[in-house]
């Protein structure tokens, strides 16, 4: 497993590094796609953000990470990502080459059209019909010309999860990618989410604040509390709906965790 | 109501019971604009000729005495007299060579060093601390200098230019290039690019807005720069029949000089004002 020391996130893309994952054999599979030991995480020297999280996703395996404000669950996407270097902390990691992130803004870049930001970075070849491809999957089949501006906060959205996905990522990486949506846009997105990822099974790490959203979402969800993994529940729903009879009290359940106390809930 | 069998619809389309009694007034406030409002056409000439007319009337109403300020026609007459007999058309593209080349080596040299000082901090540290400092130094309190240098000839002209321009180039384009969002740098790491792509991509398209705004000050600041060149031992170009009309006390020649000058910024300012529309498309601003 790569080790990883200060700064430096264990990603397994450095050639000169061994095997990410100890016993790790090509086509194993029974390999999760996702591999988090005792990470570690700080932003000064006191107090710690992340203090031990281990954590496994097995490829397409859909996980929500939920927790109060505060609690590290960006930290801990951020370092999934490869995005932390200026945090100081240690652990290990294992993550697999191909890894997209979706952000709560679209971060669609203002100066390119809508087609020229999905395929952005991408090799040419084919990629403007992958590109094309990406956006009719999304909804967006037409729009390729459009500026980003004139797209609304729901299509922006929608061409930054088409961008994610022309990369065929193994792992998935969505830092609450509905929270600046409305209610409605924000139930389309889900039911788009959910077909996306069936027919592309990533691996899927949602951070979110909405409980709803995890259990609808989510094959299984994480709890982050003090830093730690603090529950780690698997979602059995006969429908992904809030209809289920599995879904109150397991939102009961996941709302206690979090400090939401029962009277707030019936409020 | 519980189940969904039970929900009824309550009313259908608007609501029936308007205050019958009411006026049937528009009631709100219609708001002011705020923002510049609709496009002029042709807006870009209205000042221009509303200046030309009121010259014009001036002098035919006698309220501009010819020895202030030449009258319009007289002027046309000492262009076409500068024209035919005196090679004006050589003297306007002797100065718009030197304007050029030297804007040329201007834009490119601020446009780089921008980008240096904008992208590694080693850069910065080299290089914005002696643009700052050579930003407090008149350009043309360096010509002596320049003259001792290069000579009197056509590289300290272009040379006084070429340093004219480059400062506004820099500093708006450095200024772009900052303003960039950090976030949209974020991104592209998590896609994966190279530091090539990323600044073809993300940091000139991103710094275009600043760099475009530097490029208009510096079309302005190389005509400054090349009035002034031309003062000196030019055998050509407009300053130099300006230098000679003052000799022999030829008004009417001066103010033609004076207007070459005027329409050589005008128009420069206009082609880089309408290159702005064309690659800012994709902005949403009050310009509309």
């Amino acid at each position: 497993m790569a080790t990883d020391t200060g700064g430096l996130t264990g990603r397994p893309a450095t050639p000169a590094e061994p095997a990410p994952v100890s016993g790790r054999r090509p086509g194993d599979a029974g390999e999760p796609a996702v591999r988090v030991r005792n990470l570690h995480r700080s932003f000064n020297r006191n107090g710690g953000v992340l203090r031990g999280v281990d954590l496994d996703i097995a490829a397409g395996e859909f996980v929500a990470l939920i927790g109060r404000s505060g609690t590290g669950k960006s930290t801990l996407l951020r370092a999934l990502a490869g995005l932390d270097r200026d945090v100081e902390g240690y652990g290990q990691i294992a993550v697999p080459d191909a890894v997209s992130v979706v952000f709560q803004d679209s971060r669609l870049l203002p100066w390119k059209r809508v087609l020229d930001n999905v395929v952005f970075g991408l090799p040419a070849g084919d990629a403007v019909r992958r590109g094309k491809q990406a956006l009719a999957e999304v909804g967006l089949a037409g729009r390729e010309g459009a500026w980003p501006h004139e797209l609304s906060g729901g299509e922006q959205q929608r061409a930054s999860l088409a961008r994610s996905l022309v990369r065929e990522p193994r792992l998935l990486l969505a830092d609450e990618p509905f929270g600046a949506l409305d209610a409605l846009t924000r139930i389309r997105m889900h039911t788009l989410l959910r077909k996306l990822c069936e027919a592309h099974k990533p691996a899927v790490l949602l951070v979110t604040h909405d409980v709803d959203e995890a259990i609808v979402l989510a094959d299984r969800v994480i709890l982050l509390d003090g830093g730690v993994v603090g529950a780690d529940v698997r979602v059995n729903l006969c429908h992904r709906s809030q209809a289920d009879p599995g879904f109150a009290p397991l939102r009961a359940f996941l709302l206690e965790r979090l400090g939401v106390k029962e009277l707030e809930v019936a409020a | 109501m519980t189940a969904t069998g039970a929900i009824q619809t309550l009313s259908v389309g608007r609501p029936s019971t308007v205050d019958s009694g009411a006026p049937p007034l528009d009631a709100r406030v219609v708001r002011r604009r705020l923002g510049p409002g609709r496009r002029i056409r042709f807006a870009f000439w209205v000042g221009p000729v509303v200046l030309l007319a009121a010259w014009a009337i001036g002098s035919k109403a006698g309220l501009i005495s010819p020895a202030v300020l030449t009258a319009p026609w007289d002027v046309a007459t000492a262009f076409q007299d500068q024209w035919a007999d005196h090679d004006l058309l050589g003297d306007i593209l002797a100065s718009l060579e030197r304007a050029g080349l030297g804007l040329a080596f201007g834009v490119l040299g601020g446009t780089v060093l921008a980008v240096t000082s904008g992208l590694s901090r080693v850069g910065e540290s080299l290089v914005d601390g002696p643009i700052q400092i050579k930003r407090s130094v008149p350009t043309l309190a360096l010509i002596p200098l320049f003259v001792a240098w290069f000579g009197i000839g056509q590289e300290m002209k272009i040379v006084t230019i070429a340093l004219i321009s480059m400062l506004p180039v820099y500093v708006n384009t450095h200024n772009g290039l900052r303003g960039i969002d950090g976030r949209y740098a974020e991104l592209a790491e998590t896609i994966g690019i190279g530091r090539g792509e990323f600044i073809r991509h993300v940091v000139l398209p991103g710094a275009l807005p600043g760099f475009l705004l530097g490029l208009r000050f510096a079309v302005t600041s190389s005509l400054l720069g090349l009035v002034v060149v031309e003062q000196f031992n030019a055998t050509s170009g407009v300053g130099h029949m300006m230098t000679l009309a003052e000799e022999y006390g030829q008004t009417d020649v001066l103010v033609v000089g004076l207007v070459i000058y005027g329409v050589f910024g005008f128009l420069a300012d206009g082609a880089v004002r309408l290159a702005e529309r064309r690659v800012l498309g994709w902005r949403r601003t009050l310009e509309g």
